[in-house]
């Protein structure tokens, strides 16, 4: 974005002149100001629509004027000159008059409302001084809905603020909620009771200011807000990297919220990162060491160090563990020994994705930017699937064009109705090219429904339109070809042009189309934004490292060099053949698993070390972007053998080199080294204040000041009060004691702020409302890491793709709820995944003989899979969609081809 | 005297057909205005002084004025407010059942003014005759080239399309009304900006009351001046007056503006009915201050009215009687209002109610002391601007002024523990 000099204007609230931003609303203006200003219907992320009233101040016509009029401030613009009082009585007393108007039907049931304690509500209600209550008739009543296993409903709480249709339907194209009936009697909810479809249902347990909307699942296991040990934390279930804020009480993760940062997941998170929290208290958990050994009683120390002692160990490494974990066991194997875990198509394709964002040639956008795009162009991706928060963006970027389009009619961009009203269904240029419908052609204006070879010749078709030198693919039908014109102006045309691409086909050629396009849009320091989805976590911060994929792995192994395997929370059965990874595992004396879920891997492990989650312990990711992220221990495990892998790993060394306790790594030194091993990772060290950061020797506290029963939490075992655990690898503290003001933003482990006791407090933290995190968003860039990604790109364009009478080409579909390894072991989630299946075009089933619902088998080399038929007509002929990584469905090597058998006839 | 509006109404015979219009000079505006430009339509409809008749009051010309003609907008719409729900007020009805053409030749004119190529009649579900006779002559209408494309070989093109509501009152308030028509919530919408800059479908669009567009083709052929003599006094033109309650003849009646409300009532209504005394009128709908018999020979007219604290409104008096509890009617509008709310804004939505049960309450006995000053506060708080639309503030009018004139009913019925007319 451009620096623009921003001349402000001078304003006088209660006689004190301020000098403001313009273009701004009062309201938000009185917030960044840091004045108390209570308000309910306007949101920093949807803007203003005048509904509740709350917000009123006196404005003036002149500072002679003592009159003046009540105003509603989200309503009105500053202006150079204003007077206005906040604190002027009927002001004062309107405000107060409208809380006891929303209270006359507000059931008063704070005391067992999940909201309570965090209630921007209660926050509201004291702030406005409202005490008594005058209402005397009985309050009216709702029916609660079934909303599916994410939120719980509770209408009588409604205090009818309208964010939430405005949140649900407006800006995250829900269609299942809406606002029904009139009056004193209006109702927020479903048509009839049933599952809330929408990806980002969850976030309306954060933008209903009461208890109406509360997250289901933390009500299985509820705790109050100021009961909860909280740290910031980063989202472990895509590669986006969205920021939270994970709670936990008596051992068990409790909650996960929205954690604002302004330059990746702003206010909103998707469903799956809010609700997937759940493997943490898996029943599944490992919870001690097993040595599985020949040799009776071996205990922990005596295996490993014999195992250790002996060397010759291969180590392989995990898109979904830390960098620290990774490095740690690079460290511990040798570089040449380190895997990165992952398919070799995967591994290739990320390489080539790593060189295009370091090529120079092309611009590596945050998610923030991406909502800006003015044309965007998806290359084989379902965001909503593979990367929903970045499904969110592109559902604002469709509205920067009509909005812009409207600059001249006056109408300030925070009037919310006022732009819906006049741009109406205008949308803006959002092409879609996925070989099945994805929730985004909704607001897409074109689409093709392709497969993947043909998405990636339509991509070059593109690239050749701007560019009469890059390579034109031969025999394109003249639809396509109209499309990919009319698409190759656009981009030109635009200002901000946006290619999003991705792993999700595993297909080069698509990537390669999508580069292509970028340099065909480059044009001196301006550059294309390209937007890569990747498959994990740290997809991004593995691949850096720049080891050798799984196969690679299975290869060296054959050669019997290594002795022991030492697996890194990675499930190999889910990334190869079943056959492949037991001939891989069967070369070993050993193998060593550190994982926290049992799963197919840790069970054929000679020793398996119980780890620590993403809640249990410290480390480092890598977002698509290139955005280095710390995430923080929440709490610390009772269980003592649940450390973090990069602990165990480089306790390993104890065994081995007889390392002393002493010369241990903390996280800080690890990173250094990690900074100092491998330079493309400069700057990630940065990612958060080290461990010795203190503010004015404090430590920044886990718990809020209200944190109840510390003494007492634990009396059924001992009425002696425990000493806290004491936190050797960050700054903060495991209890309420340390500094109370505001820590810096990659340090906030919960929102407070005197008199917000809800998460609305966010813009205390923010240097405007709605804008930055104070001291910068957190998380630093790697892209000037200054090493070279070798680029072997070639500008070959594949051939179109033809229809195989023997076989089909098989696509992988990954889904929100399912293909997510983690995610779905929260019972909520795993609610919501869809059975497996496999998705063809009913011409195909019409040649199978098929139908519907029937089952068909399916063949992959020796892999055999019985999975029912569900038509996609919009599938091309000859290709079939798989669920991705749905359990069982993991250990298909992509891209696939897979022989179909009708098994009933 | 001059009665245009109702010149061509009676009830005695079905209302005119395209033919019988045509021969009473029907459609000639028309076809002045075709050749006119729309900016001296919009001239003269401003210099007339035509104030709108739904109950606001503003200039019509000058309500055009701010619709942009600089070619930029391709569409534009006018629109016919008949969404006539107001309490007490039924003379959009008896327009548009007397004469449905000259309503329609009225808009047509409007929309050439604007340049408009859409209109809507937005009529109230109830007026089921009305909903008949327009159908039927807005075919009529495209049948003989006033409607459609190419209007009388002018170039100008113009569709009018009949939308019916289904009964909410907010919908007489112009952006709900364009929401509903939208297929919207009927939900008002803040302002600006202005329906006149983005309005229907987010394009510039006039809304206007049936008996404003009723006005326009009598200004187009006879002229500005020729309007303004109408008037009596402050304003121009005659008006559509109204008289319900127990008066001997209630009914409408076309007078000159600024006729005074004791004309009205002795004259026209013929005095309260045998037994009944006066004792205060509504005089523009539910929605406006109580006016009382020391206000008996005022003017009718926008600023008279205002001057005696009330509005003129719709023009159509609700008489309150000597048998008829205060507080009981009173409470019967609140409770409209109330159940009128769309629910958009908190002060309407919650206040409403809560001022439709404390009076409930004093009407049943059960009130208290207190009970007046709540009511008060209610009058004040849900003042112009501090809701989000004008129908709580409107609805607060007969309250405030109720409590002002009629206080020691209120004390009664409180001290009493019973309403005393029952």
């Amino acid at each position: 974005m451009p620096l623009a000099v921003t001349i402000m204007v001078r304003i006088y609230i209660d006689q004190k002149p301020y000098d403001v931003k313009p273009g701004k609303n009062l309201l938000e203006t009185c917030l960044t100001l840091g004045l108390d200003l209570p308000y309910f219907c306007w949101h920093p992320a949807m803007g203003s629509v005048g509904a509740c009233r709350q917000c009123a101040v006196k404005l003036f016509k002149d500072e002679n004027d003592k009159t003046g009029r009540l105003v509603m401030a989200c309503m009105e613009g500053v202006r150079d000159n204003m007077y206005l009082s906040v604190n002027d009585t009927v002001a004062h007393d309107f405000r107060s008059q409208n809380i006891e108007w929303l209270m006359s039907n507000h059931p008063h049931d704070c005391a067992v409302c999940d909201e309570g304690g965090s209630c921007h509500l209660q926050d509201m209600t004291v702030m406005t001084g409202h005490a008594y209550r005058r209402f005397r008739f009985p309050k009216r009543t709702y029916q609660n809905q079934y909303l599916g296993p994410f939120l719980h409903h509770e209408m009588n709480r409604c205090i009818q603020c309208y964010r939430c249709v405005r949140f649900y339907k407006d800006y995250a194209g829900g269609k299942d909620l809406d606002v029904f009936a009139a009056h004193n009697h209006v109702y927020f909810g479903r048509e009839k009771d049933g599952v809330l479809e929408n990806e980002f249902s969850g976030n309306l347990a954060e933008v209903c200011p009461t208890g109406v909307f509360t997250d289901k699942t933390l009500r299985e296991h509820y705790t109050r807000k100021w009961d909860m040990t909280m740290a910031p934390s980063v989202c472990q279930h895509c590669s986006l990297g969205c920021n939270i804020i994970a709670g936990e009480r008596y051992g068990a993760l409790r909650q996960i919220t929205n954690r604002f940062n302004g330059a990746v997941n702003g206010y909103f998170i998707c469903d799956r990162g809010r609700y997937g929290y759940e493997f943490v208290n898996d029943p599944g958990r490992i919870r001690q060491p097993v040595i599985r050994s020949e040799k009776e009683s071996l205990n922990l120390f005596e295996s490993l160090s014999g195992i250790l002692t002996e060397g010759k160990l291969i180590g392989i490494g995990s898109p979904r563990a830390s960098l620290e974990a990774n490095f740690a066991l690079r460290r511990l194997v040798g570089e040449a020994n380190f895997y990165q875990g992952i398919p070799e198509n995967e591994a290739m394709l990320l390489r080539k994705i790593l060189a295009i964002q370091h090529s120079g040639h092309v611009y590596t956008p945050s998610l923030k930017e991406t909502e800006y795009a003015d044309v965007t162009l998806v290359l084989g991706e379902d965001p909503t699937n593979s990367a929903p928060r970045l499904a969110l963006a592109l559902r604002q970027a469709v509205r920067t064009k009509p909005i812009e389009n409207i600059a001249g009619a006056n109408i300030p961009l925070w009037n919310d109705a006022a732009v819906r009203e006049m741009i109406q269904d205008e949308k803006g240029e959002l092409f879609m090219a996925y070989p099945v419908n994805t929730k985004l052609d909704e607001v897409a204006s074109g689409t093709l429904h392709a497969a993947p070879e043909d998405i990636a010749r339509l991509g070059f078709a593109i690239a050749h339109y701007m560019d009469n030198s890059a390579p034109a693919p031969e025999g394109m039908d003249a639809g396509t070809l109209e499309s990919a014109r009319r698409m190759a102006d656009l981009l030109l045309k635009a200002e901000r042009p946006l290619i999003v691409s991705g792993t999700s086909l595993f297909n080069e050629d698509i990537i390669r189309a999508a580069y292509q396009i970028g340099q065909a849009l480059e044009k001196g320091e301006k550059k294309a934004a390209l937007c890569f989805v990747m498959p994990e976590c740290n997809s991004a911060g593995l691949a850096m490292m720049q080891a050798p994929s799984l196969a690679m792995a299975m290869k060296a192994a054959e050669t019997g060099n290594f002795a022991t395997a030492v697996i890194l929370e990675n499930d190999l059965y889910r990334r190869a053949k079943r056959s492949e990874v037991d001939r891989f595992l069967a070369a070993f004396k050993n193998t060593i698993v550190l994982d926290h879920l049992e799963n197919d891997t840790a069970r054929m492990a000679t020793v398996l070390i119980p780890t620590a989650t993403f809640a249990e312990g410290e480390g480092t990711l890598v977002n698509n972007e290139e955005r280095a992220q710390r995430f923080f221990q929440v709490f610390m495990p009772k269980n003592e053998h649940i450390r973090e892998s990069w602990r165990w790993l480089d306790e390993f060394r104890q065994f081995r080199d007889g390392t002393k306790p002493d010369e241990l790594r903390e996280l800080d030194n690890l990173l250094e080294e990690l900074v100092n091993a491998m330079a493309q990772f400069k700057g990630a060290e940065m990612a958060a204040p080290l461990s010795d950061f203190r503010i004015n020797g404090q430590r920044i506290p886990r718990e809020p000041h209200r944190f109840s029963g510390r003494t007492a939490m634990l009396a059924n075992v001992a009425v002696s009060e425990p000493k806290p655990p004491e936190d050797t690898d960050s700054p903060f503290s495991f209890t309420m004691e340390g500094y109370r003001g505001m820590p810096p933003a990659p340090l906030t482990p919960f929102y407070w702020s005197p008199g917000w006791n809800s998460g609305q407090s966010v813009h205390k933290y923010q240097s405007e409302a709605g804008g930055p995190l104070r001291g910068g968003d957190p998380g630093v860039r790697l892209l000037g890491g200054g090493i070279h990604f070798s680029n072997g790109f070639q500008s070959t364009i594949p051939p179109a793709f033809e229809r195989q009478t023997d076989e089909m080409a098989l696509v992988p579909l990954p889904h929100i709820f399912g293909s997510d390894e983690l995610s779905v072991h929260s019972s909520s989630v795993e609610g919501r995944a869809p059975r497996p299946y496999i998705a063809l075009n009913s011409l195909d089933a019409e040649r199978l003989h098929t139908a519907e619902g029937v089952t068909l088998r399916m063949r992959i080399g020796d892999q055999v899979f019985d999975l029912p038929v569900m038509l996609k007509n919009e599938l091309p002929e000859g290709v079939a969609g798989l669920p991705y990584n749905l359990p069982p469905m993991s250990g298909i090597t992509w891209p696939a081809k897979g022989i179909l058998i009708n098994t009933t006839s | 005297m001059e009665t245009p509006l109702t010149q061509h109404i009676s009830f005695d015979r079905p209302c005119y057909n395209l033919r019988d219009y045509e021969k009473n000079g029907g459609y000639q505006a028309l076809r002045k205005a075709l050749s006119l430009s729309p900016e001296s339509i919009t001239n003269t409809v401003q210099a007339s002084d035509l104030k709108g008749r739904g109950g606001a009051g503003f200039n019509t010309g000058m309500k055009w004025s701010f619709v942009p003609m600089n070619g930029h907008y391709p569409v534009k719409y006018l629109i016919a407010n008949a969404d006539e729900m107001e309490p007490g007020t039924f003379k959009d009805r008896m327009l548009m059942e007397g004469n449905p053409h000259q309503l329609i030749e009225g808009m047509i004119v409007s929309a050439f003014a604007i340049q408009a190529n859409i209109s809507y009649i937005f009529l109230r579900w109830a007026y089921k005759k009305a909903g008949r006779l327009l159908t039927h002559a807005i075919e009529e209408a495209y049948a003989a080239g006033y409607l459609g494309k190419n209007i009388l070989g002018t170039g100008y093109n113009l569709e009018m399309y009949l939308h019916t509501g289904v009964g909410r009152y907010i919908c007489g308030e112009e952006t709900a009304l364009l929401n509903a028509l939208e297929g919207k919530r009927a939900t008002p919408r803040a302002k600006p900006p202005f329906p006149q800059v983005s309005g229907l479908f987010g394009k510039p669009t006039i809304v206007n009351n049936v008996e404003t567009l009723c006005n326009i083709p009598h200004i187009i052929n006879n002229g500005p001046d020729w309007f303004k003599s109408l008037g009596k006094g402050n304003d121009a033109g005659t008006k559509i007056y109204g008289v319900s309650g127990r008066v001997k003849r209630p009914g409408l009646w076309e007078l000159p503006m600024g006729v005074s409300m004791r004309e009205l009532i002795e004259d026209c209504a013929g005095g309260m009915a045998n037994g009944y005394g006066f004792r205060g009128a509504l005089p523009g709908g539910a929605s406006t201050d109580f006016l009382v018999e020391e206000h008996l020979d005022i003017n009718l007219d926008y600023k008279s009215v205002a001057a005696a604290g009330s509005r003129l409104g719709t023009g159509t008096m609700i008489i309150l009687d000597d048998h008829t509890c205060p507080v009981g009617f009173v409470h019967n509008l609140e409770h409209f209002f109330a159940q009128e709310s769309c629910g958009w804004c908190t002060p309407c939505r919650e206040g409403l109610p809560w001022t439709e049960k404390i009076l409930l309450s004093i009407e049943r006995g059960e009130g208290r002391p207190e009970d007046l000053q709540l009511l008060e506060t209610h009058t004040r708080l849900l003042g112009p601007g501090n809701t989000f639309c004008a129908l709580a503030p409107g609805a607060m009018e007969p309250l405030q002024s109720a409590l002002k004139y009629f206080r020691e009913d209120f004390e009664k019925h409180i001290d009493q523990k019973k309403c005393p007319w029952r």
